[in-house]
């Protein structure tokens, strides 16, 4: 066995054995699943109780025209009956109880809202926009304006529906739908930016450890520098790319195990990366709930799901390798935690930078900030996963890939000759002119 | 034939030249002393030979070829700045680093048996090396430094941190491997034990080796004509006869005799000595003091510092 594979050996089985390995894995799905899920289970929770509200009018005005909705009832009684309510109240069923006193028309502050807790908002609207309504229309018809009816007849038809078409390149027209591009833009962006961070970190935990432990110089005398870091590149490249592949199918189980158990429907448009039989089986099981899916299917489709899983393959591992190799050269040069925060700031600047720009491509995905920043190799992997929803020109993308391999080797070769030299130095106090002489030193 | 040769080694760093023209000659089959003060350029010599680093100009010569990638698998190297993955299992990180020199993981797993049994620490195979003492942790380096069966050993300051105890099994062992045909460098501050262990050494200053040889014959040509004479007698009286020829460095009174040192002026053998100081004393013994490997040591530096 190659000695770069017994390396990255290592790296992987030990990173993956870990704790706090299994620990992300496993939970972040779960606690994925419940932030989704949990709204959906508040809601069905909420839909079970139906208030009453009792309605006393002193005008006799208003009867009947506050209308009942599936969960609010109102109930008009009798005004001789108002002491009693007020008496019996706190033991009643009722939720409230509204008092009109006056014709509102005239004063509209004569009506009250009692109840034991605080109001919620959904009821007072209710109570205004029935009230207001009929209110404006009992105004309208006192107008006495000719053909009325058939003139608010025409105007409830009124209506208009702005749909969105994307036009390619090749002239093909498809559905597209702006709120959930603007949804995946944002979570790949965030994605992109956590996968670089969280592994990139990992690159420099790991290589710190090495060297503060002493072990290095051991390690060395068996294997090249380069081959040792890139043995650990690329054996923590493929932690990620496992965690990432259990994120994505353990997500998907805990869904199917949602709906098969509650057997509602959930909001599955986060399930983007999700195979068609797996969506097919779902939709078989929940039954109901077929037409959103298909719904859903549609917008997806419209992303073209296998190209846009490649792409954002490409630019994870893309975006991470171009960081890792910095990370392990700033791990090489450090002795302590705290000589580390100066170089950090340079490999962190740039992702946060990227992050921005990637925000700017949700409000306007082809301005030129936009389009510099998805071709320049250090915010590329960030900015232009946040492109990719919203169809991005053939020649931009290829040349974003092409020079985000380009970067990585450059970053990979001018790291290296850092690291060689930095894992080897202790105690020494290191700064941008020691880096730079250990760069240009040319030493085998 | 040596076994090893460095043939004028000159190494620059952007801020000093830590090697300006080294050529040492270690032969087959024995333990050759690196010696020389902080900073003369033992450790860049030492990463040269193990291949960490390129010398900037001359070639080392492994077996009679010059060195090779490969024979990376051949040399067991044992670092001054030395540790080990602390989260790691001892028994997996032994054979992680056997397997680095390119050892099989059954080759390996089968003698990591034996040593551990030797060393009698096979209980420790499955802890971490974080619950193990410095001194657990030294034998697991010196373990995995020795495995491969390496026909060159290469040990910086093996005994740093190491108790008397543990120290002593080193010796043994580093004894023992040459005895199997290793050929041994050891660099050391120790002076001691390069009296006791050393066939040849190499003193290295200020980036030149500037003392070469058999420890014998090193101590041979550093000789001051210096004995050691014990006698029965009258002290007084044989200092105030010697001391106006040779130098009495010292001279004690024990429970029985008298010991003395003396350096004797030149051209004076010890026979005309002895003739002397016969008449009044009885010689109880006479021995030549060769100096201290430490005692040449510190005067070939400062006489070197002075040359600087």
């Amino acid at each position: 066995m190659s000695k770069i594979s017994l390396i990255l050996k290592r790296e992987y089985i030990t990173r993956v054995k870990k704790k706090s390995f299994i620990i992300m894995t496993f939970l972040t799905p779960v606690l994925l699943a419940f932030l989704m899920f949990i709204p959906t289970w508040i809601a069905t929770m909420e839909d079970v109780e139906v208030k009453t509200v009792a309605v006393i009018d002193y005008t006799g005005l208003y009867e009947g025209k506050i209308a009942d909705t599936e969960l609010l009832k109102f109930l008009f009684i009798p005004r001789e009956g108002e002491a009693k309510l007020r008496a019996d109240f706190p033991t009643s069923d009722y939720y409230g109880f509204l008092i009109i006193e006056k014709d509102l028309m005239q004063n509209p502050n004569a009506l009250k809202l009692y109840s034991e807790g605080q109001v919620t908002m959904d009821v007072n609207e209710h109570v205004n926009r029935s009230l207001r309504n009929y209110l404006k229309d009992e105004k309208l018809k006192s107008l006495n304006i000719e053909g009325f009816n058939e003139a608010m007849a025409e105007l409830d038809k009124i209506n208009v529906n702005l749909s969105t078409v994307k036009i390619s390149d090749d002239g093909t027209e498809t559905q597209s739908s702006t709120g959930f591009a603007m949804a995946v833009s944002m979570f790949f962006a965030f994605l992109s930016y956590m996968v670089i961070l969280l592994y990139g970190s990992q690159v420099f935990n790991g290589v710190r450890e090495e060297k503060t432990s002493r072990i290095v110089e051991v390690l060395v005398s068996s294997v090249k520098p380069f081959e040792l870091m890139m043995g650990k590149i690329t054996g923590i490249a493929l932690v990620a790319l496992t965690q990432f592949f259990l994120w994505i199918v353990l997500t998907v189980v805990i869904m199917i195990g949602v709906n098969v158990l509650t057997a509602s429907n959930i909001d599955v448009s986060a399930m983007g990366g999700m195979n068609a039989d797996a969506m097919q089986q779902i939709e078989q099981i929940t039954g109901g709930g077929g037409f959103q899916f298909n719904k859903i299917m549609e917008i997806v489709n419209s992303f073209n799901p296998i190209r846009t899983v490649l792409l954002m393959l490409f630019y994870f591992v893309g975006g991470y390798l171009i960081y890792a190799a910095l990370y392990a050269a700033v791990g090489s040069a450090v002795d302590s935690e705290a000589d580390s925060q100066q170089f950090m700031m340079p490999i962190t600047i740039p992702i946060m930078i990227a992050f921005f720009i990637a925000f700017m491509a949700f409000r306007n995905p082809s301005s030129s900030v936009v389009f510099w920043g998805s071709l320049i190799p250090f915010t590329s992997p960030i900015v232009m996963m946040s492109r990719i929803p919203y169809s991005v020109p053939a020649w931009e993308i290829i040349l974003s890939m092409v020079l985000l391999v380009a970067g990585f080797i450059f970053t990979t070769w001018f790291a290296a000759r850092i690291y060689r030299t930095g894992i080897l130095m202790y105690g020494k106090k290191v700064d941008y002119k020691e880096l730079w002489k250990w760069f240009r030193y040319s030493g085998k | 034939m040596p076994f090893l040769e460095a043939r004028n080694i000159v190494k620059k760093f952007a801020n000093h030249v830590a090697l300006r023209d080294v050529s040492i000659s270690v032969s087959a089959n024995t333990i050759f002393g690196m010696l020389g003060p902080n900073g003369a350029g033992k450790t860049t010599l030492i990463r040269i030979i193990n291949q960490i680093t390129g010398p900037d100009s001359g070639e080392i010569l492994f077996d009679g070829c010059p060195l090779k990638a490969e024979d990376v698998a051949r040399i067991g190297y044992l670092p001054e700045e030395r540790g080990l993955y602390k989260k790691m299992k001892v028994g997996e990180q032994a054979l992680y680093l056997c397997q680095l020199k390119g050892l099989s993981r059954n080759d390996a797993l089968k003698k990591l048996r034996f040593w551990f049994e030797k060393f009698e620490i096979g209980a420790w195979w499955d802890k971490k090396v974080e619950e193990l003492s410095k001194g657990m942790q030294q034998k697991v380096q010196f373990i995995t430094t020795v495995l491969h069966s390496p026909s060159l050993l290469i040990f910086d300051e093996p005994f740093s941190g190491f108790d008397p105890i543990n120290a002593n099994l080193l010796k043994e062992e580093i004894l023992e491997l040459r005895k199997g045909g290793a050929t041994v460098i050891f660099s050391t501050h120790n002076m001691a034990s390069v009296e006791e262990l050393c066939d040849d050494i190499a003193l290295i200053n200020n980036g030149r080796a500037i003392l070469t040889g058999t420890v014998k014959e090193i101590r041979q040509n550093f000789r001051q004509n210096i004995v050691r004479l014990d006698f029965y007698g009258d002290p007084q009286q044989f200092a105030n006869t010697l001391s106006r020829e040779h130098e009495i460095q010292e001279l004690e009174t024990l429970k029985e005799y008298n010991t003395a040192q003396i350096r004797l002026s030149p051209e004076t053998s010890v026979n005309s000595l002895l003739t002397q100081v016969m008449g009044f004393c009885q010689i109880h013994g006479c021995q030549e003091v060769l100096p201290t490997m430490n005692d040449i040591f510190i005067r070939v530096v400062n006489e070197n510092k002075k040359t600087v």
